[in-house]
């Protein structure tokens, strides 16, 4: 992939990603939007009563998001790293595909500020909200200048 | 919530049933219940290419991690509480502090320290053999009687067997 390209293919940057594969998350891509697409399968379910999606799925679909946003961002660039992640599960997952959109709140120089959401059916009705902090370089690279 | 009836290992083998076989995510990544205390779990994911993240180091993606904290949390709260209910995650901050190793198993363990009326207050730390050199840590919230379905997840068998071995327990305590 070249790392001046306009616009990156960030759905095969995902399915190079074992468990970005593992979970079932697609990319679609229109211009620069991205939107995240995690496709159900009986394997992300951590409630069977309900049935729900697995809270631990839902987070790691929004870091998902968070990341393919901020690879687009940057592109060419090492896949950024989190730093720390807040989840806020506002609704249960239902078996349905979920879709995720994420937003750079504020980029620095090694740090980015993204925000993140997943919604089912109804945009307006999103069942988890995400803020984080992702490192831009690698981590062992010197911390000044 | 330090009940002070002891967790046997067929506490943990029933833990390992009820709270694990049934829930098809956590099967997906081959979770287990390593141990269980009241109002604490340990939990293990092991090392598995499929769950990869970044091809070119072989580390485990995050979003392991945040599934392994994410249920060893539920479980803790699980452990804290008089009775069996459902649980919803409220919020979940995790923080990462250094990469996982490849090849190397995941380990959690969690701790349920507050249970109030209607939210369970809980942390945890992720690691691979030394809690003091944590991967990534977390603190959750937990609503409690979060629907009017039955406590997830559960067979009428599994139920049966679970509520008879703690009201066992507990009376064996008293």
């Amino acid at each position: 992939m070249s790392a001046e390209t306009k616009s990156p293919d960030i759905d095969a940057l995902m399915q190079a990603i074992p468990y970005a594969r593992f979970l079932g998350i697609s990319i679609d891509q229109r211009g620069n939007e991205i939107t995240t697409v995690l496709h159900f399968s009986q394997k992300l379910i951590g409630n069977p009563v309900l049935p729900a999606l697995h809270g631990g799925v839902i987070g790691a679909f929004l870091e998902t998001t968070a990341i393919a946003q901020l690879a687009f961002e940057f592109a060419g660039g090492e896949l950024p790293k989190p730093i720390g992640l807040t989840i806020d599960y506002l609704r249960s997952g239902r078996p349905v595909d979920t879709y995720g959109r994420a937003e750079i709140t504020k980029q620095g120089r090694r740090v980015a500020t993204v925000r993140a959401e997943a919604w089912q059916d109804d945009r307006a009705r999103p069942i988890a909200a995400a803020h984080g902090h992702f490192l831009l370089k690698a981590a062992d690279e010197p911390a000044d200048r | 919530m330090a009940s002070g009836f002891k967790i046997t290992p067929e506490h943990i083998a029933l833990m390992k049933d009820v709270l694990i076989e049934h829930v098809p995510h956590a099967k997906a990544l081959g979770m287990t219940v390593v141990n269980a205390a009241p109002d604490e779990a340990w939990l293990a994911v092991p090392y598995d290419e499929k769950l990869v993240g970044n091809p070119e180091t072989g580390v485990i993606h995050g979003g392991v991690i945040t599934s392994l904290l994410d249920n060893a949390c539920g479980i803790a709260v699980q452990l804290a509480l008089p009775e069996r209910m459902s649980i919803a995650t409220l919020d979940l901050r995790i923080d990462y502090m250094k990469p996982a190793t490849p090849k190397l198993d995941l380990v959690a363990h969690t701790h349920c320290y507050k249970v109030t009326t209607n939210i369970a207050f809980v942390r945890g730390t992720a690691y691979h053999t030394d809690e003091a050199d944590p991967i990534a840590t977390c603190v959750g919230t937990f609503m409690l009687a979060a629907n009017r379905t039955m406590p997830m997840p559960m067979t009428p068998e599994a139920a049966a067997e679970a509520l008879a071995m703690l009201a066992q327990k507990k009376d064996g305590a008293a």
